[in-house]
C-alpha cells in the first residue's frame, strides 16, 4: 500500500496527477488524509522545485536611506535585495569556489597579471537590452572611480586596466594576484547597463527578479523575470522583503506566517523557537568574527605584553557560551577560521589569568584599562565586554567598560579610539581579509598593525600560484597577528537564519547569512 | 467676544510662525554641531581626500553657514525642501507619504484614547475613591509604566502569534484598502492608547477634584443636581485648561514619538524616517522632519493656550 | 497633626511599597546576596533557592541586580523629577502671576525647547558636554520642565482670576505671597498628579537614553534597561524581563498612591469639605 501511495505522490509532485485524485485515492486506501498531504510534501521535497507563489524575507539591516545603487550598498537589506536582481561575472559558490555566472569562463597568465574573463551571451537586462561585454568593462570602470563613491572602490584599485575584446573582458591588473576572481563576486559589482553611468539606482540588473517595489527601508519586492537565463533560480513568482529591524517582531512574524523565511535569530532565543512548530533554524558556520582591537602603536597597547596579557585574560569559551549560545566558534586572534582556504590550524589560545598575570606585570602597566563598546558594535557587545571585565578580574587586570552611543560609533569610535569592540564580517580569501585589515597602508587596519615583513609576506602569497607555497605563507602571517598583533578574537558567529517548514531548496552556505545571499532566488515554497 | 479672542489668535499665529523661524535656525545649527561630517558619512571609511573635497564642493559645504541657512530657508518658502544626501530622492514626496502614514496612527490612537481617557477620569471622579477609581487608575498606570516594547511584544504575542487576528507586521503602503489599513494599524494604535491613556484619565481626575471643593458645586448640590451633571456642567468646563495641555501633549507624542513603536510594528512613519536619517547624518532630511516636528509642537500649543482662555470666561473678558 | 488612624488603608500600601524599595535602594551592598556585576549562573536560569528570581541575560543573579537598579533607577528618577518640577512649576506660577513680557517670553522659550526633536537635542547635548550623570539629570530634568511649566501655567492663569486672588492682589500682597501661599495651594491638586506621572517617565526616559550612550554605564543597569536586557525573551515567557517590568509598574502605582493620599490632603488643606 505505501509502495502505491509514494508512487502516486511521486506522479503529483512531478505533475502527471492532480492532488485532488491523489488524496482521493489515499482516502480510498484507508490513509488520513494529513499523512497523506505530509507524504505529498516530501515527495515534493525529493522532486525539486515548487514553481510559483510569493516568497517573503523579513529581514534586519535596512534604512531609509538606503538605494537601488549598488556602488552605495554597505547594509544587509540591500546587498541581499541586489542579489536577486542583479548578477555579477562570477558568483561563489556554498563550497567557497568561484563559479561561473555572467562570465562563462576564465583564465589567466602565468604571471596572474592579464584575467580573461569570457562573458555569457544572450543575457538580457530587465529593460530588454543585451548584456554586452562594454556593459561589463563600463560597470568596473563606474566602481574604480572615485567620483562614484563605490564600496568596491578600494578592491579596484589593484586594476590597471579593463578592455573589451570580442566576447571576452581582459583585466590587466598592477600586481599579480591569484584571487581576481574572488573579487569579481563582491556584492558591488552586479552588472548594470552601461554600468550604471546613466542612472546608478535605476535597479536594472540581470538577475531572476524584476524591481516592482522599492520603499527604502520598509518594503522591496520583485517579480520573476520571465527572460532571465537560468533555470536554477528563480522559483517563486514573486518575492518580497520587509525591513524589520527589531529581532522579537522578526521571530513574531515568522511564527505568524507573514513572512517565510527570517535574518538574524539571536542567538539567546535559538533554542527557545526551535520549540517552536513550523519554524526551522537554519544556522551555518561562517568566517564573520566579533573582536575586541587594540591599536598597536598607542600606549598602553604599544606593549606586546599588555596586549598579550589582554589577549589570556579573555574567556573565549565562557563568552561563546553566553552571548552566542555556542552558535560560533572559538577565535584565536587571528581573522582567519577554518572557513577559509588554505587555513593552517594553530594551538588555541585559552583563557589563562595566571598567564595574564604575568604579562601584565611584565608590561609594567598599572591602572585600568578603558574598554569601548556599543550596542552596534556586534549583537551583545556591550554584556560581552562586561564578561571580559569580569574575566580580567580575575588575572588582576581592571577593564573599566564604556558603553558609547550608538549613533556615530563607528565614525566616532571604531577606529579611531585605542581599545573598543567590533565586528568583522569575513572576506572570501585570506588574502582579502589581511589587505583590508592588517595591511599597513589600508584604511581600515583597525589595529594600527605596522609591519614591514607582514605586507611583503601579503604581496608573497598574493602572487603565488602554487597552493602548497601560499598555504605555508598564510600559517606564518597567521602566527605573527595571533602574537603579536592588535586584534583579540573571542569568537567567529555562525549566520542564524530560520524559515518556515515550508520552504524548500536551502542549502547551507556560509559566504554570506540569507544562504550566501542567494535564498529567495534559490529557495521555494511547498505547498 | 469674538473680536478680542480673533485679535488673540491672530497675535498667536503671529508669534508662532516667529518661533518657527527660530526654530528653523536651532535646528540648523543643531546640524551643524553634531558630531559626524556628510560628506565623510556619504563616502564612508574609505573616501579619498580628494574625493571628500569633491563632494564637499558638490554639496555646496564650503559656503559659509550663514548663506547656506538662507538658501535652505529660501527652499522651505518655495516649498523645496532639497534632496537627500543619501537616496538622492526629493524630500517632499518621501516625507508626504510618511508624514500622512503618522498622522493617520495618531488619529484614529487619539480618536480611541482621548474620549476614553477622559471618561474613564470623570468615572473615577464620580466614584472617587471607591474601588472603581482605584481599579481605573491602578490599570492605567500599570500600562503608562511598562516600556513601550513591553506593551508592543506583548500585543503581538498574543493577537498576532497566538490567536492570529490581526497581522504584527503593520506595513501599510499606497493603494491599500481602507479596512486592510485598518487592520494593520489596530495593533500600534492599540499599543499606543495604552501608553497615552494614563497621563490624560489622571490629570482628569486631578484638575476635576480640584474644582469640587468650590463653593459652585456646593451650591449645585443643593440644587440637587446628579453627581454627574455636576461633573459634567459645573466641575469639567472649569477644570479644562490643565486637560486641554496634558491632552495636546500627548497628542503630540503621538505625532513626533512614537519611533519604538514604529519599529516593533515596522510601521512606516516619521519617527523611524528620522532615525534612519540621523544616523546617516542627512542633514537636509533632519532638518525638513526637525522643522515639521516643530510646527506640531507650536501649532498644538497654540491650539491648547487659545483653548484654555475661550473656555475660561474670566480670561476671555480681561478686566 | 498627622493622624495614622487616618491614612486609608490604600495609602498604607502605597506608603510601605514605596518604602520598601527606598530601603532596597540605600542598603543595596548590604541586601543583594551578589554582586551587581557578577555572574553566577547559567543564562535565564528560572527562579530557585539560590536565586529567587532567576538569573538574567548573562547568568547574574536578577534580584542582586533589581536590588542594585533600585538605586540608580530611583535615584536618577527623584533627582530628575524634582528638577523638572521646582523650575518649571515655579517658572510656570511665576509667569501666570506676573503676565505680561516676562510670561510671553518664558512661554515661548519653553514652546521653543519643547519644538526640537529630543533626539536632536540629546545629540546636540551630548556632543558639547560630556555624558555623565549630572548631564543625563539634567537633560531629562530640563526637557522634562516644559511640560511642567506649560501645565502649571495653564492652571495658575486660571486661578490668578479667582476673586480671593483679586482682593489678595487688592490687599495689597506682593507677588511671592500670591504664588506661595494663595496660587500653589489651590494648583497642588494637578500638580501632584502630574509630579506621579512625571516620575513614571523620568523612570522609562533613563532606559531610552541609553542608546545614545547617555544612560548609566554598565555593569550598572536601571529597571528600564534591564527591562531591555532581557526583552528577547519575552515573547517566550522568560521571566527576566517580566520581573524589572513589573517593579516599575508596581513602583508607579505605589508612588501615585500616596500622591492620591496627599491630594486629598491638601484639598482638606484649602478648607473644603474633608473626603478622608
Amino acid at each position: 500500500m505505501s509502495n502505491e501511495l509514494e508512487y502516486m505522490s511521486r506522479r503529483v509532485a512531478a505533475g502527471k496527477l492532480n492532488r485532488r485524485d491523489f488524496l482521493g485515492r489515499a482516502a480510498a486506501l484507508g490513509v488520513a488524509a494529513t499523512f497523506a498531504n505530509s507524504l505529498l510534501a516530501s515527495a515534493a521535497k525529493a522532486e525539486g522545485p515548487v514553481k510559483g507563489g510569493i516568497l517573503r524575507a523579513g529581514m534586519q539591516g535596512g534604512a531609509a536611506t538606503d538605494s537601488l545603487d549598488p556602488a552605495s550598498w554597505s547594509s544587509q537589506v540591500p546587498y541581499f535585495f541586489g542579489r536577486q536582481w542583479g548578477e555579477q561575472l562570477v558568483q561563489i559558490s556554498p563550497e567557497g569556489e568561484p563559479k561561473p555566472a555572467l562570465a562563462e569562463e576564465w583564465g589567466a597568465s602565468d604571471d596572474a597579471k592579464t584575467w580573461t574573463f569570457k562573458i555569457r551571451k544572450g543575457v538580457q537586462f530587465h529593460n530588454g537590452q543585451e548584456m554586452t561585454p562594454a556593459d561589463v568593462v563600463a560597470t568596473i570602470e563606474r566602481h574604480s572611480d572615485e567620483k562614484a563613491k563605490s564600496g568596491a572602490l578600494g578592491l579596484m584599485g589593484g586594476i590597471a586596466s579593463v578592455k573589451a575584446n570580442g566576447q571576452d573582458v581582459v583585466f590587466e591588473l598592477k600586481e599579480a594576484n591569484a584571487d581576481l576572481p574572488f573579487l569579481l563576486d563582491d556584492y558591488h559589482l552586479m552588472i548594470q547597463p552601461n554600468g550604471g553611468k546613466d542612472k546608478p539606482d535605476a535597479g536594472i540588473g540581470t538577475g531572476p527578479y524584476k524591481v516592482t517595489v522599492n520603499e527604502a527601508g520598509v518594503r522591496l519586492g520583485g517579480e520573476k523575470f520571465a527572460n532571465y537565463w537560468r533555470d536554477d533560480r528563480g522559483f517563486a513568482d514573486q518575492i518580497e522583503i520587509i525591513v524589520i529591524n527589531d529581532a522579537t517582531a522578526r521571530t513574531s512574524a515568522l511564527q505568524g506566517g507573514q513572512v517565510d523565511i527570517i535574518n538574524r535569530v539571536e542567538p539567546k532565543i535559538v533554542n527557545l523557537i526551535k520549540r517552536v512548530p513550523g519554524v526551522v533554524i537554519r544556522n551555518v558556520a561562517g568566517r564573520g568574527h566579533y573582536v575586541f582591537i587594540a591599536h598597536c602603536n598607542t600606549a598602553p597597547f604599544d606593549n606586546n605584553d599588555l596586549r598579550l596579557a589582554l589577549k589570556y585574560a579573555l574567556d573565549r569559551e565562557e563568552m561563546l557560551d553566553k552571548i552566542l549560545m555556542g552558535y560560533g566558534s572559538l577565535g584565536n586572534d587571528t581573522p582567519i577560521n577554518k572557513a577559509y582556504p588554505l587555513f593552517t590550524e594553530m594551538e588555541q589560545r585559552k583563557f589563562d589569568p595566571d598567564k595574564a598575570a604575568f604579562h601584565y606585570k611584565k608590561s609594567g602597566h598599572s591602572g585600568p584599562v578603558l574598554l569601548r563598546t556599543s550596542d552596534v558594535a556586534f549583537p551583545g557587545a556591550v554584556d560581552a565586554a562586561q564578561l571580559y571585565q569580569q574575566s580580567a578580574a580575575k588575572a588582576g587586570i581592571t577593564l573599566d567598560v564604556k558603553r558609547e552611543p550608538g549613533d556615530g560609533y563607528w565614525s566616532e569610535v571604531w577606529n579611531k579610539q585605542p581599545f573598543s569592540a567590533s565586528y568583522w564580517g569575513g572576506r572570501p580569501t585570506q588574502d582579502q581579509m589581511y589587505s583590508t585589515a592588517y595591511y599597513s597602508k589600508a584604511d581600515w587596519n583597525d589595529t594600527r598593525f605596522f609591519r614591514e615583513d607582514f605586507d611583503k609576506m601579503l604581496f608573497q602569497a598574493r602572487s603565488e600560484l602554487d597552493p602548497a607555497k601560499r598555504k605555508a605563507i598564510y600559517a606564518d602571517m597567521g602566527q605573527i597577528v595571533r602574537d603579536e598583533g592588535g586584534v583579540i578574537t573571542p569568537m567567529f558567529n555562525d549566520f542564524i537564519d530560520a524559515t518556515s517548514a515550508k520552504v524548500g531548496g536551502w542549502v547551507d552556505d556560509g559566504n554570506q547569512e540569507m544562504m550566501g545571499g542567494y535564498a529567495l532566488s534559490k529557495c521555494w515554497l511547498n505547498a | 467676544m469674538s473680536s478680542p479672542i480673533l485679535k488673540l489668535i491672530a497675535q498667536r499665529v503671529a508669534l508662532g510662525l516667529l518661533l518657527l523661524l527660530a526654530v528653523s535656525v536651532l535646528i540648523f545649527a543643531g546640524t551643524q554641531i553634531l558630531p559626524g561630517d556628510v560628506a565623510q558619512s556619504i563616502l564612508g571609511q574609505s573616501a579619498t581626500p580628494q574625493a571628500l573635497a569633491n563632494l564637499r564642493e558638490e554639496l555646496g559645504l564650503n559656503d559659509p553657514a550663514i548663506v547656506r541657512y538662507f538658501r535652505w530657508l529660501g527652499g522651505i518658502l518655495t516649498g523645496d525642501l532639497g534632496t537627500a544626501l543619501s537616496s538622492r530622492q526629493d524630500i517632499a514626496t518621501a516625507i508626504g507619504g510618511r508624514l500622512w502614514n503618522t498622522l493617520f496612527l495618531a488619529f484614529w490612537a487619539a480618536i480611541v484614547s482621548v474620549p476614553l481617557a477622559i471618561l474613564l477620569g470623570l468615572l473615577a471622579v464620580r466614584y472617587r475613591n471607591g474601588w472603581i477609581d482605584k481599579t481605573i487608575s491602578g490599570l492605567a498606570l500599570a500600562s503608562t509604566s511598562l516600556p513601550e516594547f513591553f506593551v508592543g511584544y506583548l500585543l503581538v504575542y498574543f493577537f498576532a502569534v497566538k490567536w492570529q487576528i490581526f497581522p504584527g507586521i503593520s506595513t501599510v503602503y499606497d493603494g491599500m484598502p481602507f479596512l486592510e489599513r485598518m487592520k494593520a494599524i489596530a495593533l500600534p494604535a492599540t499599543a499606543l492608547t495604552l501608553v497615552v491613556l494614563a497621563h490624560m484619565m489622571r490629570m482628569t481626575r486631578a484638575a476635576i477634584l480640584n474644582v469640587m471643593q468650590s463653593a459652585y458645586i456646593e451650591t449645585a448640590e443643593l440644587k440637587g443636581l446628579s453627581p454627574f451633571d455636576i461633573i459634567r456642567k459645573h466641575a469639567f468646563p472649569n477644570a479644562i485648561a490643565p486637560i486641554i495641555n496634558v491632552v495636546m501633549l500627548n497628542l503630540a507624542f503621538l505625532i513626533v514619538g512614537v519611533v519604538v513603536i514604529e519599529v516593533i510594528f515596522v510601521y512606516p512613519g516619521m519617527g523611524q524616517y528620522l532615525v534612519d536619517h540621523v544616523a546617516k547624518r542627512d542633514v537636509p532630511v533632519v532638518q525638513a522632519v526637525g522643522l515639521i516636528f516643530a510646527a506640531v509642537y507650536i501649532g498644538l500649543n497654540i491650539i491648547a493656550d487659545i483653548a484654555a482662555i475661550v473656555a475660561n470666561p474670566r480670561l476671555r473678558h480681561p478686566k | 497633626m498627622l493622624d495614622l488612624k487616618r491614612i486609608p488603608v490604600t495609602a498604607w500600601i502605597g506608603l510601605v511599597l514605596t518604602a520598601g524599595f527606598l530601603i532596597c535602594a540605600i542598603f543595596a551592598p548590604w541586601i543583594a546576596p551578589y554582586g551587581k556585576g557578577e555572574i553566577v549562573g547559567d543564562v535565564w536560569a528560572p527562579a530557585s533557592g539560590q536565586f529567587w528570581l532567576g538569573t538574567d541575560n548573562l547568568g547574574r543573579d536578577l534580584l542582586s541586580r533589581m536590588i542594585y537598579g533600585a538605586r540608580t533607577t530611583i535615584f536618577i528618577a527623584v533627582m530628575a523629577t524634582a528638577l523638572s518640577f521646582s523650575l518649571g512649576s515655579i517658572l510656570g506660577l511665576t509667569a501666570a502671576v506676573v503676565g505680561g513680557w516676562l510670561d510671553t517670553g518664558m512661554s515661548r522659550f519653553v514652546d521653543l525647547l519643547m519644538a526640537i526633536p529630543t533626539l536632536i537635542f540629546a545629540l546636540v547635548v551630548l556632543s558639547v558636554l560630556p555624558s555623565t550623570l549630572v548631564t543625563l539629570i539634567l537633560v531629562m530634568g530640563i526637557l522634562d520642565s516644559t511640560r511642567v511649566y506649560r501645565l502649571s501655567r495653564a492652571v495658575a492663569v486660571d486661578i490668578n482670576v479667582m476673586d480671593f486672588v483679586e482682593a489678595a492682589k487688592l490687599r495689597g500682597e506682593g507677588k511671592g505671597w500670591i504664588i506661595f501661599r494663595e496660587i500653589l495651594p489651590n494648583a497642588l491638586s494637578p500638580l501632584v498628579s502630574e509630579l506621579g506621572l512625571r516620575f513614571i517617565y523620568a523612570v522609562l526616559f533613563l532606559s531610552a537614553l541609553s542608546f545614545l550612550g547617555l544612560g548609566v554605564q554598565p555593569p550598572d543597569a536601571d529597571w528600564g534597561g534591564m527591562v531591555k536586557e532581557n526583552k528577547d525573551g519575552i515573547v517566550f515567557g522568560i521571566p527576566a524581563a517580566l520581573i524589572p517590568a513589573a517593579a516599575i509598574a508596581i513602583l508607579a502605582i505605589s508612588v501615585n498612591l500616596v500622591a492620591d493620599w496627599v491630594l486629598n490632603r491638601t484639598t482638606d488643606l484649602k478648607g473644603g469639605r474633608g473626603n478622608g
